[in-house]
């Protein structure tokens, strides 16, 4: 008999269901219990930076109380920096959402290496332990800034230099090895296990998002692992790829002949990249809610799957606009602000499709809903000021001010955060089986979209005049006034309120685990697959006894003459289309013709 | 509805916080207008897609919520091509309208003219110092692998050509006005970034290789030059001053600086002569300098010669000394050796003497843990074994008092010492001092400058 993978297979009774609780929760293969593993292990360590970034922000908005030492002040900012943007970003979207709405949303049983993706998950808690572990060695965690350019970040005098900066290296190695093994099993499932009629322009956008930032994932991540293995080489063979001739402590090292700006280009073509390894699914995540929730079809479907495409295509030739004032070649600068503007294109685009979405809808605003707003206002702020950055000129007094760090934090550390909760709270009750407090849900939004704009808003004036990043205080400046030091403490006062209030939802996910109203299969009336399994939460195999056909794309909000304002992507009708697929698009006052269409139709071309 | 109004007011809020806001670009003092009016350009373009797209999302909102009724309905609409295309034909226009500039201005940015005042800046953890070209206009090859502790700038001492360089060791440079200056940037160690940010340009420093940028002031004053670019625990404390004058100025200033040869052969003063006025000193100091805990008077033996000479004009100047009672009364005998001449005579006599380590005074604390605060927040300037250097302006510390070094820790972190702005480098004790936050981190690094001796 030909081997069938599981995820294909359609006889649920071929799937063992694990029994004891360790094969269920512990070593467990089954896709959405990892996910929830990913999830809670990423959420637990992005706490551990929410932390760090309070006593940064009190560090900098009360310099006089001097709660930091210059040392762990750098050192709360680079490992902030690293576990947002890797450890919970990267992680929470791929590894949490990717690895539980991949199977549901394509309609298979699991991924198609489930072993793999249960070896993901522990090596990737490995990889957090190992960093956390840096936190109790000798010197510290590494303090070079997340970045970690040499020969800063291995020179003897950097706090962490030495076995932080190590423990940071190995855990980097071993973190993308896990990315790698559920990195392949995204990508194989998405291509090779999608169910019967679900072709590639009737995925759900949240889908194609993941896809596309996993193969970013998959070839930025080892430009990364190289650098990091050559900078690991460096620091304990004394190694010169990136350390050249100069000064340590008044006397010349003994190495010569490496170049620091190697490093900052092997750096940042994972790096540039990495930022649309966690924009991508958000962007695709937010696509589904909006347009679940404004009950209306995603607005340029076609076109918003190709926006995914190109802006991961390009995003591997922007990296340099990090470097502008690095000492490159300055005539890179040309290019790379052309590419890097060019890129503004399809992301606008999307921005357009977002609203017009919108547009016309009947839109419902709840929790979920709030989120998705929230998300659009700040990724247009956030985008906008990518402008001004790209452009290499006014890059120039721009760079290295708080600008730069008020610009990245507005575009891929709230505008993702917003859609990540928005995520939760949309998927609770799939993963749950019960709803949400709505009003505590709501408070929790405000404060969290109100409160980061009031940090971030500021903060890119503090840029225009000129006040630079990674200063553990400012200190005596003439061009700085005494007003820029109010500004700082209110940012701080705001961040605090902001922090705190993340509190409300974990109160809310907890309480409402016991409390919540059953939620049912399809609370939000979804179209997508995984609204459709038959027990909320799924059970093991996902789909009971038979896979379920697809027969539409994944937006039929609000069709004209349908009984409802939505047709699930499996209900075989009359009632169906495919995005510019004019002439199958069938019309209510037509329904001899759709009478008499095969089924034939429906299965993938 | 809320979230239409407070898409609303946020959008408005924006806008008003935008005009009110003080935080804005400081009046510039170079040429570069160009990147002032780019920045402009996109101001306005981006501006209006901000408030245009927001407005138009908050009205969609509040037009098309779902009513209580449950009449509402939304409309089937996957796509709109005309619409789509319009979309991207005008993002395009808005996107190029800000690229050519930005792009026509980078050409200049990166285009210095031929007649450009060379001057080099080169930093360190975390200390800045100048060069220009001597008489024959050009600057001689320098090289980290040539830095020695009287050759900070790590001018080639082989190189004819720069014999005549002359040199700057205070962070202090000059640039005459209306002239074309082409900053050449080297550093010693780690990155760092050279940026004036009235000036608008800036540009990383790399070990191993030189970079550039240009720029022609215009504005006479004084602007201070930062390191923008992570360089060390000392990062933020990185600080020098820019001094923009008539070229007459400049040229006198310039004139009044040494060249690379004259510091490599500077007058030595005299031990003999400088005995003679040791003997006002050696009543509190002690004959051989050894110090006396019950007079306040520390250690001076084992000091560098440029240390001591510089602490007596400070304490001349009233740099140092004015705000506690022991420093007055150093400040007074201090006018003893009144001359330039007497003060190095006499600074090269405490170098004679011998130097024995002082006996520890105060309890033991735990000194590995005062090697990694000294390693990664002294050692840059104070040198890994203690010895200091005139390179980077730190006195040697090892074998001094236990009791004086605390007592100046002390006084750097109340600011008794340090804050007077003719202390080039006061400043930066004041801020590392936070590195040792308690009496117990204190004692931590005294105890491990003690295994020093």
């Amino acid at each position: 008999m030909a081997y069938v993978p599981l995820a294909d297979q359609d006889d649920a009774h071929a799937m063992h269901d694990p029994e004891s609780f360790v094969s269920k929760y512990i070593w467990s293969q089954d896709h959405k219990v990892i996910a929830i593993q990913y999830g809670s292990i990423a959420i637990m360590v992005g706490l551990v930076a929410l932390v760090l970034s309070i006593m940064m922000r009190l560090q900098l908005g009360f310099p006089g109380l001097a709660l930091l030492d210059p040392a762990s002040y750098y050192q709360a900012v680079t490992m902030h920096g690293m576990i947002m943007v890797v450890y919970l970003l990267t992680a929470l979207f791929l590894g949490g959402f990717g690895n539980y709405l991949i199977p549901l949303m394509c309609g298979t049983r699991d991924m198609v290496f489930p072993f793999l993706n249960m070896l993901s998950v522990w090596v990737f808690l490995l990889s957090v332990l190992i960093l956390l572990a840096s936190f109790f060695v000798p010197g510290g965690t590494a303090g070079a800034g997340w970045t970690l350019y040499a020969p800063q970040s291995i020179t003897e005098g950097t706090p962490g230099s030495g076995n932080g900066m190590l423990l940071m290296i190995i855990s980097l190695a071993v973190f993308i090895i896990a990315f790698t093994m559920g990195g392949l099993n995204y990508v194989t499932t998405i291509l090779q296990a999608r169910t019967r009629g679900l072709t590639l322009m009737r995925l759900p956008l949240s889908i194609w998002g993941i896809f596309v930032a996993t193969i970013l994932g998959l070839f930025a991540f080892p430009a990364l692992l190289v650098s990091a293995i050559m900078l690991g080489f460096d620091l304990m063979l004394g190694t010169s790829f990136f350390i050249p001739a100069m000064l340590q402590m008044g006397e010349m090292n003994s190495q010569e002949g490496g170049s620091p700006i190697l490093f900052q280009h092997l750096f940042w073509f994972f790096g540039h990249p990495e930022v649309y390894i966690v924009a991508l699914p958000a962007f695709g995540l937010v696509s589904d809610i909006l347009s679940c929730h404004a009950r209306k079809n995603i607005f340029g479907y076609r076109m918003m799957v190709w926006a995914i495409i190109a802006i991961g295509g390009l995003s591997f030739l922007v990296w340099a606009h990090h470097m502008y004032v690095s000492g490159m070649n300055p005539y890179f600068g040309f290019f790379f602000a052309t590419t890097t503007l060019i890129i503004a294109v399809p992301t606008a685009m999307k921005v357009y499709n977002w609203v017009l979405t919108l547009w016309e809808g009947n839109i419902r605003l709840n929790t979920p809903m709030l989120f998705a707003i929230g998300f659009i206002f700040t990724f247009i702020h956030g985008g906008l000021t990518g402008l001004f950055l790209g452009n290499v000129v006014i890059d120039v007094p721009l760079s290295d001010t708080y600008f730069v760090v008020a610009h990245f934090h507005m575009v891929m550390g709230v505008s993702p955060v917003l859609v990540l909760y928005a995520a939760l709270y949309h998927w609770y009750p799939k993963i749950t089986g019960r709803m949400f407090n709505e009003t505590i849900g709501k408070v929790h939004f405000w404060c969290t979209f109100l409160g980061t704009y009031a940090i971030y808003l500021p903060m890119h004036y503090l840029g225009f005049l000129g006040v630079p990043r990674r200063y553990y205080e400012m200190g005596n400046t003439d061009f700085v006034p005494a007003s820029a030091q109010a500004l700082n403490a209110n940012i701080t006062l705001a961040a605090i309120f902001v922090a705190t209030a993340q509190i409300l939802f974990f109160v809310n996910v907890f309480w409402s685990l016991k409390n919540g109203k059953k939620s049912g299969g399809n609370p939000w009336g979804a179209t997508t697959l995984e609204w459709q399994t038959p027990d909320t939460p799924p059970k093991h195999g996902n789909w009971g006894e038979e896979l379920p056909s697809v027969y539409r794309w994944a937006y039929d909000y609000s069709v004209p003459g349908a009984p409802r304002d939505y047709i699930p992507q499996n209900e075989h009708g009359d009632f169906t289309a495919d995005p510019g697929d004019e002439e199958h698009l069938v019309h209510p006052e037509d329904k001899e013709h759709a009478h008499g269409a095969p089924d034939t139709q429906e299965i993938p071309r | 509805m809320a979230i239409a109004v407070a898409l609303l007011l946020l959008v408005v809020g924006s806008v008003i916080f935008h005009f009110a806001s003080p935080w804005w670009f400081t009046d510039i003092a170079s040429h570069w207008d160009n990147i002032d009016l780019t920045i402009t350009i996109t101001f306005w373009i981006t501006g209006f897609v901000f408030i245009a797209v927001n407005l138009f999302m908050a009205w969609s909102i509040y037009r098309y919520r779902q009513k209580k009724d449950g009449k509402s309905e939304a409309i089937y609409e996957p796509e709109n091509k005309k619409l789509e295309m319009g979309l991207s034909v005008f993002t395009t226009i808005g996107v190029a309208a800000m690229l050519a500039p930005g792009l026509f201005v980078w050409a200049q940015f990166i285009s210095v003219p031929e007649d450009a005042q060379e001057v080099e800046a080169l930093g360190s953890q975390w200390q800045w110092a100048f060069r220009y070209p001597g008489e024959d206009g050009e600057l001689g090859t320098a090289d980290v692998e040539h830095i020695t502790d009287t050759n900070p700038w790590g001018v080639n001492p082989n190189d004819p050509t720069g014999q005549d360089d002359i040199v700057v060791k205070e962070p202090r440079m000059y640039l005459p006005l209306d002239v074309p200056a082409r900053v050449s940037l080297r550093s010693r160690d780690v990155l760092h970034n050279f940026t004036v940010a009235q000036f608008r340009a800036k540009m990383d420093l790399i070990p191993g290789m030189a970079t550039f940028m240009w720029l022609t002031p215009t504005r006479t004053g004084e602007f201070e030059v930062l390191c923008e670019e992570y360089c060390g625990l000392g990062h933020h404390i990185m600080r020098a001053e820019v001094v923009i004058t008539e070229q007459d100025e400049f040229d006198a200033w310039l004139g009044e600086q040494p060249t690379f040869a004259e510091t490599q052969s500077r007058p030595q003063g005299d031990p003999e002569a400088g005995q003679q006025s040791y003997t006002a000193c050696a009543s509190c100091h002690g004959q051989n300098g050894e110090g006396n805990q019950s007079m306040n008077a520390p250690r001076i033996a084992g000091l560098q010669p440029w240390y001591v000479e510089r602490q007596l004009r400070y304490y001349q100047e009233g740099v140092r000394g004015t705000e506690d009672q022991i420093g007055q009364q150093m400040a007074a005998m201090a006018n003893t050796v009144g001359s330039e001449e007497a003060r190095r005579n006499v600074s090269a006599y405490v170098a004679t003497l011998d130097a024995e380590p002082a006996e520890a005074t105060m309890e033991q604390g735990d000194a590995d843990r005062g090697f990694r605060i000294y390693r990664d927040n002294c050692a840059a300037c104070h040198m890994k074994d203690g010895t200091g250097s005139w390179s980077t302006d730190a006195p040697s510390l090892v074998g001094m008092n236990d009791w004086y070094l605390a007592r100046q820790l002390e006084m750097y972190r109340n600011g008794q010492r340090g804050e007077h702005p003719e202390d080039d480098y006061g400043y930066q004790m004041n801020s590392m001092v936070k590195a040792m936050r308690n009496d117990e981190q204190v004692a931590a690094v005294l105890s491990y400058l003690r295994t020093l001796q």
